[in-house]
């Protein structure tokens, strides 16, 4: 029987926010859970949620099983005994958790004297004990917490969660404005902890990058969702979810090139949970979103061992999987290029495409985002059926079938892979914008120059395409419905769009914006 | 890298007196500084290593107790009419936007009031807007009447950042820009930074605990411990060959480092009480292990100051046993 199991654990607060939204996790003693996410994900709520902690008015649904108990429909008396005794949080912001008027000392001693029946004597020394326990001297028990530092006062948190020893910890931003130096005796306070007392950890915070060096398991959430799963270390160098993949490269890795020079962030704010988006309520700011992803709801679905996401891609491109790329590039940003151009078309990039099978159907389903995250074309199989084929030279137009899945299948028919549809302006490239998520469909323009513009597919799979130009230039770029999205419109070569190339800072967006362009 | 020095600081201490016969406490113990023009520099330190004093020193917001401060090779003056028309060139952006924007104030009135107090005489409405576009906020418009409750946290600061910018400044001081916002807004407003130095050739020094941040945007990374710039030059020769072992601790110890984190214990002393010698040597794992003692350098870290580092771009590090370790590999090699 594992330690803890969350089982479709629903928060809903009086104002009718869904902070929590359908959570399942597990956690066996000894291990350490991670839970990442932005302000405004649920993770702190889920936390609260755990030991009924929330205020009067959210309305809490599902299961949270304590070694087999169900914390939701306990008495209220069974619920105060397993506070402390069964699980412990340590919250975020020890200054503000910590009672100001009160020795340290006597604040770690209250629950030693309500729960363990202790005398004063007997809690002193407990008290004293624990304090030495976090690395700090029994005699700072007389101390009031402005006397100690931010390291001290957490490290008293800490002391405080173990007085009752727990099962299970729940440590809520447990480094959060501390130094990282503070911060990495904390960690390994705590980890040391774990192991000599075999409890279990859920440590909550939004920093990927220190979760992923200190549990054995992470969780991203997103809008009140666990949106990917698996083991620590997968998550963090190979998340499979553009979420995930977001919040991982949002944290540079120093010495790595691709991050000089080039902050990577995500375009858009995390979502009001109390008006969530439609469909996957990430594909406002997905960068590789289709266009059944604002109607379609995305499950959970296995990654890997041990491992699951929520993407659509995951159902679309099981093969692709293989060729998922580096996800520290998978990412909005456009990392840094020597000509400042993108590479989606260039021969490296090809390189990397992900060849998609042909289905049963012999249509052709889209793969997985290339590296540079945006999307990759996949070259035809000799034999099989291609639902779109290029344009010929005569400049006809070629209007392609959906595929079974109503979902765009591209193909250039050209056998080595290589796309055949980069312009022959001086880049030499080519852009793809995403569909466009509200799934309007829409055919742009010709530019000036006889660029041109293709419509991404709509949310029934019909699919557009516009009549190739006389220089062969070809740009796509999705009709802009949300309104909230700045797109950029073919420039006036017609040959590309979408990234705006800055010599000086590498590819940034004049927007600052990130871009759901390729690299 | 710039060659001439937009703001040069030279010798700076800035100490602060104890209270109640308590030694004075040495916030900035000497610190030259230089910041060419279009250069991003990154400040690192932990709290209490005296950053964010320097960074107010540079401002005029507080007077240096030894040392001076020049901009275009004129040194500071403290008068409150050199210091306001000091204050338009450059700029401050303070950590947290919630706490540095008014909440009762409109957007407009937010980034106006540069102006306003500089006796602007163009057409405000465009200078706001403009300021708004550069920082993001499009179409500014849009923004000109909202308060800073309605924004998320990424949008507050772009505000904070076009008030900085609507006097044109030259150069901005950025104290801890992103450390109160999301990862994933954190990015966008680093690569604003960085696209602002492209397009108006700020220049900027940016204080900041966070290693990673100086690796994203900074051209030159300066060290600073207890009040001292311990160790300074290029990002690239900084951060991925550190000398200083306060420099290799702080990178050691960052989630994804390579090897065994070398964790300091204690905090940083107490800024009233600096170590004689060199001023790390109480926590340095050098001199712990006994490394220092057998480059022969272990007398001299307890006992004689490493000295202070000069303002220019060059790599320099304030180490006794660095340097022992550099006349070594000069002589065998």
């Amino acid at each position: 029987m594992s330690l803890l199991d969350v089982r479709g654990l629903t928060v809903t607060y009086a104002g009718g926010a869904e902070a929590v939204r359908g959570v399942d996790l597990r956690l066996d003693a000894g291990r350490k859970l991670g839970i990442a996410g932005e302000s405004g994900c649920g993770k702190s709520t889920l936390a609260l949620a755990l030991l009924r902690l929330l205020p009067a008015g959210a309305r809490v649904g599902g299961e949270v099983l304590l070694d087999g108990e169900d914390v939701l429909s306990m008495k209220w008396g069974r619920v105060r005994a397993v506070r402390w005794a069964g699980a412990s949080i340590v919250f975020q912001g020890a200054m503000h958790s910590l009672n100001p008027v009160r020795r340290v000392g006597d604040q770690i001693a209250e629950p030693v004297l309500l729960h363990r029946k202790a005398t004063p004597a007997g809690a002193r020394k407990k008290v004293g004990e624990l304090l030495e326990h976090v690395g700090l001297p029994a005699a700072r028990a007389a101390a009031y917490p402005h006397e100690l530092s931010g390291g001290q006062r957490q490290r008293v948190m800490i002391a405080m969660a173990l007085a009752c020893d727990p099962r299970l910890i729940i440590a809520d931003e447990p480094t959060t404005a501390l130094d990282v130096m503070i911060q990495a005796q904390i960690l390994r306070l705590i980890e040391q902890l774990v192991a000599d007392q075999d409890v279990g950890l859920i440590m909550i915070s939004h920093d990927l990058a220190v979760l992923a060096g200190t549990c054995d398991r992470l969780a991203v959430m997103y809008a009140g969702r666990v949106v990917e799963e698996g083991p620590a270390g997968q998550v963090y160098e190979a998340a499979r979810h553009p979420y995930a993949q977001a919040l991982s490269a949002a944290f540079p890795r120093i010495g790595d090139p691709a991050s000089r020079f080039a902050p990577r962030g995500l375009p858009g704010d995390p979502p009001d949970p109390s008006a969530l988006p439609t469909g996957c309520t990430f594909h406002p700011r997905c960068p590789v979103a289709l266009d059944s992803c604002a109607t379609e709801d995305q499950p959970l679905r296995d990654a890997g061992p041990d491992h699951r996401a929520a993407c659509v891609h995951l159902a679309t491109e099981p093969t692709a999987a293989t060729a998922l790329p580096d996800p520290r590039r998978g990412q909005a940003e456009t990392p840094p290029d020597a000509e400042g151009g993108q590479t989606g078309s260039s021969p490296d990039a090809a390189g990397e495409q992900a060849m998609s099978l042909p289905d049963a159907a012999g249509g052709q389903t889209k793969s997985l985002p290339d590296a540079a995250g945006g999307q990759t074309k996949s070259p035809p199989d000799a034999e099989g059926e291609q639902t779109r084929s290029l344009p010929d030279a005569a400049g006809e137009q070629t209007k392609s079938l959906p595929d079974a899945a109503g979902r765009l299948a591209e193909a250039p028919p050209d056998a080595t892979g290589r796309q055949t549809k980069a312009p022959p302006d001086a880049t030499g490239e080519q852009t793809k914008s995403p569909p466009d998520a509200a799934g309007g469909q829409t055919k742009a323009p010709p530019d000036a120059t006889g660029g041109q513009t293709k419509a991404p597919p709509d949310a029934t799979g019909g699919q557009t395409k516009a009549p190739p130009d006389a220089t062969g230039g070809q740009t796509k770029a999705p009709p802009d419905a949300t309104g909230g999205q700045t797109k950029a419109p073919p420039d006036a070569a017609g040959g590309q769009t979408g990234a705006p190339t800055d010599a000086a800072v590498g590819g940034l967006d004049p927007l600052g914006e990130t871009r759901r362009s390729g690299s | 890298m710039s060659t001439s020095a937009l703001l040069t600081v030279q010798g700076v201490h800035v100490t602060f007196p104890g209270r109640q016969g308590a030694p004075d406490a040495h916030a900035v113990d000497g610190v030259d500084l230089d910041i060419g023009a279009g250069e991003i520099v990154a400040l690192v330190g932990e709290s209490g290593c005296g950053k964010t004093t320097l960074a107010r020193a540079l401002l005029g917001l507080v007077e240096p107790t030894a040392g001076r401060v020049e901009f275009e090779g004129r040194p500071l003056a403290y008068s409150g009419r050199s210091l306001k028309a000091y204050r338009r060139r450059v700029q401050l952006v303070l950590q947290d936007p919630s706490g540095s924007l008014n909440p009762r104030h409109t957007v407009y009135d937010a980034v106006a009031e540069g102006l306003r107090i500089h006796g602007y005489s163009g057409d405000e409405g465009a200078a706001v807007a403009g300021a708004l576009a550069r920082a993001g906020l499009r179409p500014p418009e849009r923004f000109f009447l909202r308060y800073p409750h309605e924004l998320s946290g990424g949008q507050r600061q772009r505000v904070v950042i076009a008030g900085a910018l609507v006097l044109e400044p030259e150069l901005l001081v950025a104290d801890e820009p992103v450390a109160s916002l999301d990862a994933s807004v954190r990015g966008e407003i680093l690569a604003l930074l960085l696209r602002l130095r492209a397009e108006l050739g700020l220049s900027a020094l940016v204080v900041t605990h966070d290693l990673g941040l100086a690796w994203n945007i900074a051209d030159r990374v300066a060290v600073m411990y207890l009040g001292r710039i311990v160790e300074t030059g290029a990002v690239e020769q900084v951060l991925t060959a550190p000398r200083h072992p306060y420099t290799r601790s702080l990178l050691s110890v960052l989630p994804e480092a390579p090897g065994e984190p070398v964790i300091l214990s204690g905090e940083t002393p107490d800024p009233s009480r600096i170590p004689s010698g060199c001023r790390f040597h109480a926590r340095c794992p050098v001199l712990a292990s006994g490394e220092a003692d057998r480059a022969g350098v272990a007398q001299a870290c307890r006992s004689r100051d490493p000295g202070i580092l000069g303002g220019s771009g060059a790599a320099q590090v304030a180490c006794h046993w660095a340097h022992a370790v550099a006349a070594e590999r000069a002589g065998t090699g």
